[in-house]
């Protein structure tokens, strides 16, 4: 069974290329030459790799968030309020406070999942006091979060002068890794005879992609071999049970969007202080939170599917953005060709069929999947 | 009489912005009364701004743009059909993949028909959706002074868009539809009880099918509700969340139209009411402001909506035997 | 007897073969039935009754095998196709639209409307009106079906096929969840409807039912015809041989009761359902150590409630429970757990399992949070392994496979799982709500074994069931309940059915002045 549903993951994904193959060449573009553009712009330079893996590990933190939620029943559209709500206190934390490294942006990381968890949490009190639906809260809560982190970032003593954008954090809150050391005098020389070190470290590559790995570990183990992932697992399968064998459920449901709510503030607080260093005002969602759904959907819910899922989606998203000043194919072509996987995640029944009526066509029996 | 003329242009605001809303909520009440969750409307409500937009751009003919957009909404309401009835997808994953594949196609679609610009050409004034009560409000000129407030009090309610009042008309048809004809009839017996449906010779899912395309054409219309008469072109942000406030509003509407143009009506007053405060010399940030529809809407849902329920299959994969 | 017309095969079934996978439900069956006959089929439950008429009635596409309908051979693709050829099926679980009015239920997918397509509904009230005079099957055209009564559904269902020119009609255990009174008032109504020519299949496991009413009866074992007779030829203890294959004793073999002290004490019990009403009104009851308190009664009496109540999944609005002396109203399912009460549930598939979870992962499902389970919040998985196959053993749960997804397993190895998990917490109280619902023969005696065992280790149980031979075959005592109330007590071993019967359909109780 288990098996069964990574083909169709493999099968969705290849027929979502395709139907994104078919979408170029219909708009006049050749999709070989376009998904040639695509693997040179993510396997080409050691540069690449890395801007890859710092696009993918937001990701990979809101996929897990809403694979989180998920096992408990919920669905967490709202990883990218979290996400916006994260960033700002590691932004603000990371900006006002005056602490040692190391001690800085543990400070900043853990008060992004705070706050990240207040966000969930609200939809998740929501639900189980007043049983609103968290599709529409978590929406909701997410222009709210948009709006609030806006008005914030106007507020005189944080907001730059002359800048759509806060002020950028201190040097103590940065997670980049070598970041100190890569713009001073040794580091240079260094870094000038090393070629390839260089263009690894170029982009701004931080521990965030380590954090959200062990994330997927930590995560991956509480929901198999902890009470509270036992817990929130009966109440994802079956309300009715768990709570006929005394889980709380509302206790549940609000601990299991706060904990997805602190994932996904952990994946702002990462993305603020290994790479953005500021909190922009945003004019529309940056999408790292749908875009979380979309790899949580691809990595069937899986935590550890999530590395990469999301690693698929960010090598599509970063190999794509080469496209439009390359061959002017539009990017969006990934977001369909996204889509389009997801859509066929969903219908593993559809999936089945081809592969019966391949099966058929080539004679073969193919044995039953149950 | 500040006070007057102010709430009409509250009113009027408030009209304007509910339009396109209540399209798309109507849609949702059509799917969902008939089993099929609807979360796809958002990008449902997207092809169809920019469907609009491009149409409406090129023949310069808003109505062609309007049909064009229902046209493309009901395409995308199809994979979502295929997908949710005949494939028993998850309804809400099938939603996702839809909201992705409208926003991406549209912009995608923008790009190549405008030279890779990210939005489309704006229309001609004169190539919108006409205001039909213009014409009569512009006729006439008074002199007296209290008439010509109480006139322009009328003027700034009710010379609207023709899709506004198209709107209203819809939530009468979608009523009517739903609770007096045949068709209505099944499409509530396969959303409550499939099964029931299907013994007594309903075709579940032809009834399925069709509500979720008519869905998707009305999230197509009030896609262009928004391209083509609120504003004059589609760009990347002009749909960004609508979608899901109309499916907010249908909530709050326990899955009734009626009840989902008073959602509608509600978050567009919420709109308005910001929209007007903003240009006024109140002393409110406007970032707050913009927070307080979606507020709003959050504290109303946690008074009234506890209680509510959807029909009672709904987002139920029907499998025939 | 004297209304068949044997010159006319109705129905016949030839070879009817239908498999799910490798399933085979039904194997090979001939059936035929004639004009103005009662036919009966009687079998076990999951025999393959229900799937024959499925496929007859066009909801399941046979494997192999042909139809005819009154000697034209059909092929019954879907519903449409035997409305057509004048058949209407009631099911078991009823086919309607909870929030529909009768009306409506009656005529959707044959709507009475104009041109238009747009409905007349006082022309359809009317046409109902005139059908339910003329079968006397008296319904309120305008009500809803979530507020009458579940006899009056059933006549709706069959109006339903009536309405559609039904001449044939099949009811799919019609009196699963009547009154005795109310099944009196149904078999008078088949002969009825028979007297007028029509043709009925009756689907059931009840013998009595079948001699009361039925002309023949075709008995189905394992999805294989065992013979059709003549129900005037043969004794109820001949039909249940057939059925199960072998000689069954439907008594329970147990020794009397020694009962001993008050265990659960209920008082004066307020509960209100889902929407709101009152539904249990003031309940009181005491159950005693060392006996099995059968609670009797018509389901949507308050039962579920009551058990809900008591179990603390439902918020008791005044009264209260008592167990061993102590107050246990309104506690947590948890701590009401903790105190000695555990809980066979109603709905095996909604309370009592996570289908997707293991077997083992069930069997721990109240106990996970405590030693050898877990510690310090971490699952031990060998642990919990190896006390799941001690109970998959003991229980003889089937396959024998302790990381299988209860949802794969059958109906009875479900009700073990749960029965094992329960009876192993060792419970003072056990309360059993329809523990054998939808069991075969063979599950039921086990189920029932261990509910006389609690009792025989001084333990005491609390059952609930809607089938009244269940409960006068287990009680000891028997406590009728109707309208939220236990309507009278009597002794299990002195009752009758008739006297339990009135007394369900409210016949003991005395109107309180309002």
């Amino acid at each position: 069974m288990k098996q069964n549903r990574f083909v169709i993951t493999v099968i969705s994904i290849i027929l979502g290329l395709i139907v994104g193959a078919i979408v170029l060449s219909i708009a006049g573009y050749n999709p070989r030459v376009a998904y040639g553009v695509m693997l040179r712009g993510v396997f080409s330079n050691p540069k690449y790799i890395s801007w890859t893996i710092i696009r993918s590990t937001p990701l990979i933190l809101t996929g897990i968030s809403v694979a989180f939620a998920f096992k408990t029943g919920l669905f967490n559209i709202g990883a990218e309020g979290q996400f916006i709500i994260g960033s700002l206190v590691a932004t603000l934390v990371g900006y006002f406070f005056h602490l040692p490294p190391i001690i800085h942006p543990i400070v900043a990381i853990l008060a992004g999942c705070f706050a990240g968890a207040i966000w969930g949490g609200i939809a998740g009190l929501l639900k189980s006091k007043f049983g609103i639906n968290e599709v529409i809260t978590t929406i909701m809560l997410n222009w709210t979060a948009l709006y609030f982190s806006n008005f914030v970032v106007f507020w005189e003593p944080f907001k730059r002068l002359n800048r759509d954008a806060s002020e950028r954090i201190l040097d103590t809150a940065s997670i980049q890794i070598l970041g100190q050391w890569k713009t001073s005098e040794a580091g240079k020389a260094f870094l000038k005879s090393n070629s390839f070190l260089r263009d690894l470290l170029n982009p701004p590559v931080n521990f965030g992609f380590i954090i959200a790995i062990l994330v997927a570990i930590l995560i991956w183990h509480i929901l198999k071999n902890t009470t509270l992932g036992y817990q929130l697992r009966a109440v994802g399968y079956n309300r009715d049970a768990a709570e006929y064998g005394g889980i709380n459920i509302n206790r549940n449901i609000i601990l299991s969007m706060a904990i997805a709510g602190a994932i996904s503030g952990l994946a702002g607080a990462t993305q603020v202080l290994g790479v953005s260093k500021e909190t922009a005002i945003l004019a529309t969602m940056e999408g790292y939170g749908f875009d979380g759904i979309a790899v949580s959907l691809i990595a069937a819910s899986n935590p550890l599917g999530c590395i990469p899922a999301a690693l698929l989606f960010g090598g599509l998203k970063y190999g794509g953005s080469k496209l439009q000043p390359t061959i002017g194919a539009p990017i969006e072509v990934i977001n369909i060709t996204i889509g389009v996987i997801i859509l066929f995640v969903a219908m593993p029944k559809l999936i089945e069929l081809i592969i019966s009526m391949k099966g058929r066509k080539r004679g073969v029996k193919i044995e039953d999947s149950k | 009489m500040k006070i007057l003329s102010d709430l009409g242009v509250i009113i009027g605001i408030t009209l304007m912005y509910s339009a396109p809303l209540m399209y798309t909520s109507l849609g949702g009440v059509l799917s969902e009364n008939a089993g099929v969750v609807n979360i796809g409307l958002e990008g449902m409500m997207t092809i169809g701004a920019f469907a609009g937009a491009t149409v409406a751009y090129f023949t310069q003919n808003p109505w062609l743009g309007f049909l064009a957009a229902g046209l493309a909404g009901g395409f995308l309401a199809l994979l979502h059909a295929i997908a949710c009835v005949t494939f028993t997808a998850d309804h809400v994953v099938s939603g996702i993949a839809i909201n992705f594949i409208g926003p991406g196609l549209s912009i995608f679609l923008t790009k190549i028909f405008f030279d890779g610009a990210a939005m489309t050409l704006p229309l001609d004034l004169n190539h919108k959706i006409p205001r039909p009560l213009n014409r009569f409000f512009s006729s006439i000129s008074i002199s007296n002074p209290i008439l010509k407030k109480i006139f322009n009090f009328l003027n700034s309610i009710f010379n609207q868009y023709a899709t506004v009042y198209i709107a209203f008309l819809l939530v009468l048809a979608v009523w009517f539809l739903l609770y007096k004809t045949k068709i209505g009839l099944r499409i509530r017996s396969v959303g409550e009880h499939p099964r029931a449906a299907e013994t007594l010779g309903v075709n579940v899912y032809k009834i399925k099918y069709l509500a979720v395309i008519l869905s998707g054409v009305l999230a197509g219309f009030g896609g262009a509700a928004m391209s083509i008469a609120v504003i004059s072109n589609y760009r990347a942000a002009l749909i960004s969340g609508q979608g899901f406030i109309a499916l907010a509003a249908m909530i709050f509407g326990k899955w009734r139209p009626q009840g989902a143009m008073w959602g509608c009506l509600l978050f567009g007053a919420a709109q308005g009411l910001v929209v007007h405060l903003g240009g006024t010399d109140l002393e409110i940030s406007s970032q707050l402001l913009a927070m307080l529809p979606y507020i709003i809407t959050l504290v109303i849902l946690m008074g009234f909506v506890g209680e509510a329920r959807g029909p009672a299959a709904n987002g139920v994969p029907y499998e025939k035997n | 007897m004297n209304n068949i017309d044997f010159d006319i095969k109705v129905i016949e079934m030839r070879n009817i073969t239908k498999k799910f996978g490798d399933f085979v439900a039904n194997d090979n069956i001939d059936l035929i039935v004639h004009k103005g006959e009662i036919h009966a089929l009687l079998g076990e439950n999951g025999a393959g009754k229900t799937t024959l008429m499925n496929v007859l009635y066009g909801l399941y596409e046979p494997t192999s095998g042909e139809i005819f309908i009154n000697g034209k051979k059909v092929e019954v693709t879907n519903p449409n196709v035997a409305i057509k050829n004048g058949i209407g099926m009631v099911h078991q679980h009823f086919m309607l639209v909870d929030n529909f009015t009768v009306v409506e239920n009656i005529i959707l997918g044959m709507e009475t409307t104009n041109k238009f397509g747009i409905i007349d509904i006082n022309k359809a009230t009317k046409e109902v009106e005139e059908l339910s005079k003329k079968y006397g099957l008296y319904v309120d055209p305008n009500a809803k079906i979530e507020d009458i009564s579940v006899g009056m559904q059933q006549r709706v269902e069959i109006l339903k096929a009536l309405y559609r020119g039904a001449d044939i009609l099949i009811l799919d255990e019609p009196t699963a969840v009547l009154t005795p009174q109310e099944i009196e008032e149904i078999i008078q109504i088949m002969k009825n409807l028979t007297e007028q020519g029509k043709t009925i299949i009756i689907i059931t496991h009840k013998l009595k039912e079948i001699k009361q009413s039925a002309d023949y009866c075709t008995i189905i074992r394992r999805g294989k015809k065992i013979d059709t007779v003549r129900v005037d030829n043969v004794t109820e203890e001949e039909l249940a041989s057939m059925m199960v294959g072998r000689e069954i004793s439907f008594k329970v073999d147990k020794k009397d009761p020694e009962i001993g002290e008050v265990i659960l004490e209920i008082d004066n019990l307020m509960l209100k359902d889902n929407r709101g009403l009152n539904t249990v009104k003031g309940l009181s009851l005491k159950l005693h150590k060392g006996e099995i308190l059968g609670i009797a009664g018509v389901d949507g009496n308050g039962q579920s409630e009551l058990v809900e109540g008591l179990t603390g999944l439902r918020n008791i609005e005044n009264g209260k429970v008592l167990l061993e002396g102590r107050d246990i109203t309104n506690l947590s399912p948890k701590e009401i757990m903790e105190s000695g009460m555990s809980h066979i549930p109603e709905d095996r598939q909604r309370r009592g399992l996570v289908l997707d979870f293991t077997v083992a992962e069930n069997m721990i499902l109240e106990n996970y949070h405590k030693g050898p389970f877990s510690k310090k919040g971490r699952l031990n998985h060998k642990n919990i392994s190896k006390f799941a196959v001690e109970l998959i053993d003991k229980f003889d749960v089937r396959p024998r496979n302790d990381k299988q997804m209860a949802g794969a397993l059958s109906g009875g190895n479900q009700q073990k799982v749960i029965l094992a998990r329960e009876i192993t917490n060792d419970p003072e109280v056990l309360l059993a709500v329809q523990p054998t619902r939808g069991l075969d023969v063979g599950a039921i005696e086990y189920v029932h074994r261990y509910l006389v065992d609690q009792r025989d280790r001084g333990k005491a149980v609390l059952l609930v069931s809607f089938e009244l031979e269940e409960i006068m075959n287990l009680s000891d005592r028997i406590a009728v309940i109707y309208d939220g109330k236990i309507v009278d007590i009597v002794d299990g071993k002195n009752a009758d059915e008739r006297t339990i019967g009135y007394l369900m359909a409210g016949g003991g109780a005395r109107d309180e002045a309002k």
